[in-house]
């Protein structure tokens, strides 16, 4: 199944890379700078978030003496939230918004979710050469150790991708589902040490926070960004499971309602 | 490349009671849809280079085939298998970004086929050339008419010749002289070994194009044969639907077609209730096979009753050789009334009229409707012979030539004039 889900998607790969450059044109068309809003709006975030918390709320970390540490350890954990967030809630609304192409066009089904995967890691690449040029000009660069956050943000996309797919094969059935995620993630967020340290929450709570797969993934980045420190791989374990379990569930799902999709678009 | 072969495909839609129901299926709980079937059992091999149509009233599936063979929606029961690469048409312009220009459209829609970049640039040209927008090209697709899309849109999809091209009622948008282009360019794949899957509601196109045709009805295939019999069984069906008579049967949809209207061209039916006895085109009196163009003819008409009629009335109707129908009315149509009929009574109806028909072979058919409505229209019809009575047409040799469906008699003025002079420098 997984096999044959590649090799469609490779055989797709022209349209694939062609509609990811549509959906980004098509952000920019009619405006007068283009690409530079690309750069522009992720730079004006980050300026907002360091100028705001490190130098006028005068944040500091715990622990920290520098001045731009609360910065780094919201960017590191926002980005990478927020590419989290733009995967999840648009693979749960792929099939619905792009009924149009399915019930007229005959193509796998899976190379939606792969435009999203594919744009949405343009966007947080953009992003984060902004926050690399950021921690490179304050002195804060951690060296090789960032390698370390490539198997961390592959679960992360494995885990907003199976999950997102569930859904959105869920949701051509049930519209409830795209919905009910809006609210679920705004939970979600205000639940992961994102803003806020773990060490600032209740014991009790802080016990329980593995269960949140994001706390593993963001807390790893955090760590990696801020102190340099190498990820402790085993908290990273529980959402890789469920990352794998969710791609099979989802694989599963889309195997059985595969065919249903269109008839109910 | 270009084969297709179709094994009892059908295709059912699930239908719940409830909304819940789907959900509970899924926590397994027993199936709570039932089956709506819109296609059942549907079974053809295409050989390469043929040219099919596939006819029927709205719904009757001709849709759902067309998009279970290239692979947008999927078969409930049997299987397609097909070879070559498949051009599809089914409602044009879709896939199209209306923000963004033509040409950026036809890069994406090109991609979608399976194109390269470079093969795609590599045909810009002849698509630009056959859609024939001019400057629009570069401009938003939602800046175009329908039309133009259509032309973009058929353009794209038949950039390189497919092995297989399937064409749904999409043309219909586009005007005359962009649909005399495609059907050209229809007919140049069709030659060189495409094999063309068409759909259409209008039948000459389908007699030109195709001479096999297949015709769809609530979801079977009534009807796999020759264009002409399939074209006149589905004339036959929708007359019927028309005039919501009561299900007679119709020469054609049995295949064992036995009884009464047995030896019956296909596509026509009758009741117990009345019987067309003869139908025939008579000159001075005399039984015509062949009649001079503008010769002054008589369609005769006979018909027994069997049953009380307040007011029936009779009509016919001119076919040529292409299935068109040329001319049709009835007696009602013309103000006129045969009056209350008791069984057995014995009516004949004749029609004169001067034959203005181009040369060429026509079919008369022949109907029977049980009463007239305002508007000059009938309520049911009762009974119907299809091409009851074949003839053909010779120029008429004091007229003036002529072709088509109707002699307009023109009136031409030459004027001479002085040959053309170099214009002096302005």
């Amino acid at each position: 199944m997984l096999m044959r889900a590649g090799r469609e998607l490779w055989a797709y790969r022209g349209f694939i890379a062609e509609s990811v450059k549509r959906e980004f044109r098509a952000r920019y068309l009619g405006t007068q700078f283009g690409w530079i809003w690309a750069i522009l709006q992720p730079l004006a975030m980050i300026s907002v978030y360091t100028l705001v918390f490190s130098r006028v709320m005068q944040a500091a970390m715990p622990g920290h003496e520098s001045p731009w540490a609360y910065s780094i350890y919201l960017c590191a954990g926002l980005l990478a939230w927020g590419m989290f967030s733009e995967l999840l809630s648009r693979s749960v609304g792929v099939f619905v918004s792009n009924a149009n192409l399915l019930k007229k066009v005959s193509l796998p089904k899976l190379t939606l979710p792969a435009i999203v995967l594919v744009s949405s890691l343009i966007n947080y690449g953009i992003v984060m050469s902004l926050f690399t040029a950021f921690l490179l000009i304050t002195g804060r660069f951690p060296g090789w150790v960032v390698l370390t956050a490539i198997p961390v943000l592959m679960v992360q996309i494995c885990f907003a991708l199976g999950l997102g797919v569930l859904c959105g094969t869920i949701n051509v059935f049930y519209r409830d589902v795209e919905q009910m995620l809006g609210v679920v993630l705004q939970f979600w967020f205000w639940l992961t040490p994102v803003v806020y340290v773990t060490r600032a929450l209740p014991g009790s709570i802080a016990e329980w926070m593995w269960l949140n797969p994001m706390w593993g993934i963001v807390h790893a980045l955090q760590g990696i960004f801020l102190d340099g420190r190498v990820p402790d791989w085993n908290t990273l374990l529980w959402p890789a499971l469920l990352a794998l379990a969710l791609i099979t569930l989802a694989l599963r799902a889309f195997a059985r309602l595969g065919a249903e999709i269109v008839d109910e678009l | 490349m270009g084969t297709l072969h179709i094994a009892g495909v059908g295709k059912a839609y699930k239908r719940y009671a409830r909304k819940s129901g789907r959900l509970l299926e899924w926590l397994g709980s027993g199936p709570r849809h039932e089956q709506r079937w819109v296609l059942r059992d549907a079974s053809l091999d295409i050989a390469p280079g043929e040219s099919v149509a596939i006819i029927g009233a709205n719904g009757a599936g001709k849709s759902t085939l067309l998009k279970i063979i290239t692979g947008t929606t999927r078969q409930t029961t049997g299987s397609v298998t097909t070879q070559g690469r498949i051009a599809a048409l089914l409602e044009l312009g879709i896939g199209f970004h209306p923000e963004f220009t033509g040409r950026q459209n036809i890069y994406m829609s090109g991609r979608l086929a399976g194109m390269s970049t470079a093969e795609i640039h590599q045909h810009m040209g002849r698509i630009e050339a056959f859609a024939d927008i001019g400057d629009y090209i570069d401009q938003p697709v939602r800046t175009y008419s329908s039309g133009m899309q259509v032309r973009l849109a058929f353009s794209v999809a038949t950039a390189v010749r497919p092995d297989i091209l399937i064409v749904d009622e999409a043309l219909a948008v586009g005007d005359v002289f962009f649909q005399q282009k495609c059907f050209e360019r229809i007919r140049e794949f069709r030659d060189a070994g495409t094999t063309l899957l068409f759909v259409s509601h209008a039948m000459s196109t389908v007699y030109s194009l195709c001479e096999r045709a297949v015709l769809l009805d609530e979801g079977r295939i009534l009807l796999d044969g020759p264009s002409r019999e399939a074209i006149d069984l589905y004339n036959a069906l929708a007359a019927q639907r028309a005039s919501h008579g009561p299900a007679a049967a119709i020469v054609g949809a049995d295949e064992d077609g036995e009884g009464a209207a047995g030896k019956r061209p296909t596509g026509s039916y009758g009741s117990q209730r009345v019987d067309i006895e003869a139908v025939g085109v008579y000159c001075n009196d005399v039984l015509a096979h062949a009649i001079v163009g503008d010769a002054d003819v008589c369609v005769r008409v006979d018909v027994v009753f069997n049953d009380h009629f307040s007011d029936p009335h009779v009509g016919f109707q001119l076919r040529n050789k292409r299935g068109e129908a040329v001319f049709m009315t009835h007696t009602h149509g013309m103000g006129l009334a045969i009056g209350p009929v008791e069984p057995g009574r014995r009516v004949r109806v004749e029609f004169r009229f001067k034959a203005i028909l181009a040369p060429g072979d026509y079919t008369v058919t022949a109907g029977v409707a049980d009463a007239g409505v305002s508007g000059g229209g009938v309520q049911s019809s009762l009974a119907r012979v299809h091409d009851a009575f074949g003839f053909s047409v010779a120029r008429n040799p004091f007229g003036i030539a002529w072709d088509g469906v109707c002699n307009l008699q023109p009136v031409c003025a030459i004027s001479p004039s002085a040959p053309c002079q170099p214009s002096k420098a302005a």
